[in-house]
């Protein structure tokens, strides 16, 4: 295992970055639901060119010494000789038990669900069976919301995931019980990718959890697209968990649409991958729809985490809320880009971004890049970023109460955080953040 | 018993001396003021005792029941039993007093036993509960982000709140009197003196007399140019009260400019 990382680690640096991928890996016959979506995705892959740092929204994350040359797409049932799922991953993470649970696995996956779930018509299941079994829905929602279009790794997954999550809760159905969904990327030099489509039609709610993770020290790669509907009046509260190994490089586009009067609360925490760049986008379709996004992160070592934002306020009425918080420790960087951009004739929007920082070692950055884009009058939008280091005196304050060092820097570090913990509703997943918190400050 | 002695210490802040070789000694169940004008190194005293890393300790020695404190990082310092009732107490965001104060009692339990599992929440509210009352505060208080938009006379009893719970053997209160209306002032010299005893010796920083009206010395010193220039009873400080500093200034004043 540690002689093949080495290879892999002196291969990174002199590899060219270009995808070894053919069309015959496309699994897309003209009968089957997604063929045609593949096949076009497929198009769009081998038009779009590899982002460089000359892309104004890649221009901090250069990804030249990543060898995607060398990244297989998983061969089926590929789990079977890999590090299995730590049971910690499946225990629920919001209330005490799932109403389903899938695992999406290297070349395969395992789906349950409650069966008073079930039966109320709500669809929570893997793309192969939903293939099988809801071939018409499963086309007929996909690539609404995230287009292959909308980059390289976007286009990468629509064409190629065999893995992925349909979630359709139908109108008016409240689901209780929360859903879960664990990615495990075991297996070095392979591609995972994931695309997951939530669909919440009217009046409906539902509470998703979904968490990626892998073992460390294996190099491989994770490109996702997560398409979000909320429809008219309905609620999602969406957490995704980001808890890659360290050497995984991972990208992501993800899009929520929001209906009329519709909520969507979304959840990101993100504390593993040794690359990580993630385009979140809110469309606030609906008059009177709400979103919030609070993001926690924390990268120490290596780590490059690159978050891209966008509050899209496209009718009246729209109200968007945004926190991101990071602690930054070794020589780890983040980047965090945000835009809130109001449509002409997007009146009463309430538009709000902020990023806060906190450097933790001399080596550390962050980058902090916040935008307003407004072209209607009547509209209420702010932003705020800020970049410290913690300061002296509250740990000398804390020293001088008997705490030791690194239970006040703990303490300060909480504290900083303590903003995005109120946010989350969830108790499992605060915990999960604090314990990040004490494992990175190790 | 408890004692705390401090011989000839000098410490400079940026390479200015402020303190210049000054004597005193504290014993446990013992009360004393140290009062002066500004700037004569009232507050340094409290900060070089407690081991601010700007405060550079040049010469002297400063010892706690035979130990040397000067060896001793902050926080242990404060574990020995060295309390500082800080004059402008800083805010922390997002940490609550109790999450504060039950995280300050843990590291004292697991000094002295590292297999120590922490003080039971049970058993923690109660005492802090208990503390609370003494110093007249809402419960509420423990759920408030420590100092966080605390008006002056709640940010004092909030440090003699944390020193009714860590129970220190030695507490210097740093012009705790500052910023006090006369109401907050009762409460909290009421609650000192309901700590203090055989097992706690206090040391009063003050400019003012008024302090000394509610917590009584049976020692009072004058501090003038980094040192203790007078030391004496209660009478001294009714002394400074009737006739102020200036003959204090015109005693030593010649003996800095010499």
């Amino acid at each position: 295992m540690t002689k093949t990382n080495t290879k892999v680690r002196s291969k990174r640096y002199t590899a060219s970055p270009t995808f070894g991928f053919t069309e015959e890996m496309l699994n897309a016959p003209s009968d089957s639901p997604l063929g045609s979506y593949r096949n076009s995705a497929w198009s769009a892959f081998k038009e779009s060119a590899m982002p460089t740092t000359k892309d104004e929204a890649w221009r901090r994350t250069d990804l030249r010494k990543i060898p995607f040359d060398s990244f297989q797409l998983p061969e089926a049932d590929a789990f079977n000789e890999l590090a299995p799922v730590p049971e910690a991953l499946l225990s629920p993470l919001v209330g005490d038990q799932h109403g389903g649970q899938i695992t999406l696995l290297a070349g395969g996956s395992k789906v349950s669900l409650a069966p008073e779930i079930a039966k109320k018509g709500v669809v929570f299941t893997d793309f192969k069976t939903a293939e099988k079994e809801h071939p018409e829905l499963l086309a007929k929602l996909i690539g609404n919301v995230v287009r292959a279009e909308d980059g390289k790794f976007a286009a990468l997954t629509a064409a190629l995931s065999q893995n992925g999550v349909l979630l359709y809760v139908p109108r008016g159905v409240q689901v209780e019980e929360p859903l879960h969904s664990v990615l495990w990327g075991a297996g070095e030099n392979l591609a995972h990718l994931s695309h997951l489509v939530i669909y919440v039609d009217e009046g409906a709610s539902v509470t998703y959890v979904h968490e990626a993770a892998s073992p460390d020290d294996s190099l491989s790669m994770h490109a996702g697209i997560v398409e979000i509907t909320v429809s008219d009046g309905a609620n999602l509260r969406f957490v995704e968990l980001q808890s890659w190994g360290s050497e995984i490089v991972n990208f992501s586009h993800e899009r929520a649409k929001i209906g009329r009067d519709a909520n969507l609360d979304w959840i990101f925490g993100a504390v593993g991958s040794r690359l990580t760049k993630n385009f979140s986008d809110l469309d606030l379709a609906g008059v009177g729809s709400s979103g919030r996004m609070s993001g926690f992160y924390f990268a120490d070592g290596e780590q490059h985490l690159d978050h891209d934002t966008q509050q899209n306020h496209l009718v009246p009425n729209t109200s968007s809320d945004l926190l991101f918080k990071g602690a930054l420790k070794e020589n780890s960087r983040s980047v965090w880009q945000g835009m809130v951009f109001v449509a002409p004739g997007a009146q009463k929007t309430d538009g709000y971004q902020a990023n806060r920082n906190l450097i933790l070692s001399d080596t550390a950055r962050a980058d902090s890049i916040p935008g307003l884009e407004i072209s209607a009058d009547d509209v209420r939008c702010s932003h705020g970023t800020t970049i410290g280091k913690i300061d002296p005196e509250p740990l000398f304050y804390l020293l001088s109460r008997g705490i030791p060092q690194e239970d006040a820097e703990r303490l300060v570090v909480e504290g900083f955080f303590d903003p995005i913990m109120q946010r989350i509703p969830f108790e499992g997943v605060r915990n999960r953040f604090q314990e990040a918190i004490k494992e990175k400050l190790k | 018993m408890s004692t705390l002695t401090i011989r000839n210490l000098h410490v400079s802040i940026e390479g200015k001396e402020i303190l210049k070789g000054l004597n005193l000694e504290i014993k446990a169940g013992e009360i004393h003021a140290i009062m002066g004008p500004n700037g004569t190194g009232k507050s340094t005293l409290a900060y070089a005792l407690m081991g601010h890393p700007s405060y550079e300790i040049t010469d002297g020695e400063i010892t706690f029941d035979g130990e040397n404190m000067l060896e001793l990082d902050v926080d242990e310092r404060s574990r020995a039993g060295l309390f500082l009732a800080f004059q402008y107490p800083v805010s922390i965001p997002g940490v609550t007093v109790a999450n504060f104060l039950r995280t300050a009692l843990n590291a004292r339990r697991r000094a002295e036993n590292p297999e120590d599992k922490g003080i039971s929440i049970l058993d923690f509210r109660k005492t802090l509960k208990e503390k609370m009352d003494l110093l007249k505060m809402d419960h509420a208080f423990a759920g408030r982000y420590l100092n966080d938009g605390f008006s002056g006379g709640e940010k004092k009893r909030a440090e003699i709140l944390q020193m009714a719970t860590l129970k220190p053997k030695i507490a210097v209160l740093d012009e705790t009197d500052s910023g006090l209306d006369i109401d907050a002032l009762r409460i909290v010299s009421d609650g000192v003196n309901a700590l203090a005893g055989d097992d706690l010796g206090v040391v009063v920083i003050t400019h003012y007399q008024r302090l000394l009206n509610h917590i009584k010395p049976q020692f009072v010193h004058i501090m003038f140019d980094g040192r203790i220039v007078e030391s004496a009873g209660p009478e001294l400080a009714l002394r400074l009260e009737e006739q102020g500093y200036d003959w204090v200034r015109e005693k030593y004043a010649e003996a800095v400019a010499a």
